[in-house]
């Protein structure tokens, strides 16, 4: 069908970027096609030391799942996507392909082992997030392909993350965030993900922040070394929500605090996690 | 469109409040301008229109959605409640009568929204704490009230439905 429309059609899941965009002006496709009806596009599932999730699930089927809470960055983007009604209708899947810079799912996801899985006339294939997003709302995904599932491998024993972000308000996108996700072996840190959301036009992952920790135990002088390599590679504009400067800030700050939520949760601690607000 | 085109109308299937409803709707119908214009129940509200204050939240089968970001079409098939479906046989839903007694409202624009909001919360959360309440309703926004009896309500309403 999409072959059959062409390059002016567009997928409609979740809606909850794509409405508001249509609304704006800012796209305007010849043809909505929408993904609702189709069946078994929405699940969760544990398989081969990986949870799989249907392109088409809701962002709240993700925050009530048990399975989804054996891996805590998902438990805390999931919760904390705008509002209840958004994360009734918004899709894992659709937050992927829209590839929005402020999007949450493309910076929690990169911290973790992700493959998105898609469908086209083509047949099957699988790409690895990290080079799924190629630039602001621009994925590798053909007009006639879309995302049928997204795999994340859940992280070894010793292992804790968090996702935070910090909003003005829960409906509006955040102005910067942050996921973590540490590996431990004793006081020892032995592998980093770090990962910084809208202060780029894409997530950016962090290499100096984590080489910061890297084989390191952590201390306040290692972490806030982290947070000043994150302020470093964050590349935010100025806008509405704020100048660049106070981006940066932000960012190194949500890190800091990121490091902490995770390494308690690497050592077995239950933490709520939550996202802040302004 | 070119000029002279005419608007293919698809349609569209459901029950509000309980009564069906069957229309031929353009494909571009939000399922607010649909509730308010196609079905005449008008008591869900469109406020910003751009996914943010929740002036238009209904459910859509049993789980709060904004209106205003779904098109009619997609509802084919789904019930919807209304505030209009609140009310049974002339007496207030506890929820309504709890924004009453609490005073968790005041010019009430925002109020058909929140209500849908609560309505939600309380079928999944009966005895809900103050933190479960801002987390429930932080996607309806209120310009009057300051909120601090929003959440009286909503407690209240918990309480008179498990007394109900």
């Amino acid at each position: 069908m999409l072959g059959q429309l062409g390059e002016g059609a567009k997928l409609l899941a979740g809606g909850q970027s794509l409405i508001p965009l249509l609304k704006l002006r800012f796209a305007s496709p010849a043809h909505l096609v929408d993904l609702n009806f189709i069946t078994d596009t929405s699940f969760i599932k544990e398989e081969g030391g990986a949870l799989r999730f249907g392109a088409m699930t809701r962002h709240a089927e993700i925050e009530h799942s048990d399975l989804a809470r054996k891996i805590s960055v998902l438990h805390d983007c999931a919760a904390g996507i705008a509002d209840v009604q958004v994360r009734n209708r918004g899709t894992i899947g659709g937050s992927l392909a829209e590839a929005d810079p402020s999007g949450d799912w493309a910076n929690a996801l990169i911290t973790l082992d992700t493959t998105v899985h898609c469908l086209g006339p083509n047949g099957a294939r699988k790409v690895a997030l990290k080079d799924f997003i190629l630039d602001a709302y621009t994925t590798v995904l053909g007009h006639d392909e879309l995302v049928t599932e997204v795999e994340v491998e859940i992280p070894p024993k010793g292992s804790g993350g968090a996702y935070i972000a910090f909003k003005r308000a829960a409906p509006v996108y955040p102005t910067a965030s942050t996921a973590v996700q540490l590996t431990m072996d004793g006081e020892v840190c032995k592998d980093a993900a770090i990962a910084l959301g809208c202060v780029g036009l894409t997530a950016i992952r962090a290499s100096e922040a984590e080489a910061a920790l890297r084989g390191k135990s952590l201390n306040d002088t290692t972490i806030t070394a982290a947070a000043e390599a994150a302020r470093a590679a964050a590349d935010p504009h100025p806008d509405m929500r704020g100048s660049a400067d106070y981006k940066r800030e932000l960012a190194a700050a949500l890190v800091k605090r990121a490091i902490h939520i995770a390494l308690r949760r690497a050592r077995g601690e239950q933490v709520e996690g939550t996202h802040l607000y302004a | 469109m070119p000029e002279g085109a005419t608007v293919q109308k698809i349609a569209v299937q459901v029950k509000v409040n309980g009564k069906s409803y069957s229309r031929e709707v353009e494909a571009r119908m939000l399922l607010v301008e649909f509730l308010r214009e196609a079905c005449d129940l008008t008591g869900t509200h469109v406020g910003c229109d751009t996914t943010y204050c929740g002036a238009c939240t209904v459910l859509l089968n049993n789980l709060a959605v904004k209106s205003c970001t779904m098109f009619a079409v997609q509802a084919d098939g789904s019930e919807i409640t209304t505030v209009e479906g609140l009310e049974k046989d002339g007496q207030l839903h506890p929820i309504q009568k709890a924004f009453g007694d609490a005073y968790g409202l005041q010019c009430g624009y925002c109020t058909p929204g929140l209500m849908l909001s609560t309505f939600q919360l309380l079928a999944e959360n009966p005895e809900p704490d103050e933190k479960e309440i801002r987390k429930a309703i932080a996607g309806n926004t209120c310009r009057c009230t300051g909120y601090m009896n929003i959440f009286k309500a909503v407690q209240l309403a918990g309480q008179n439905m498990k007394g109900a």
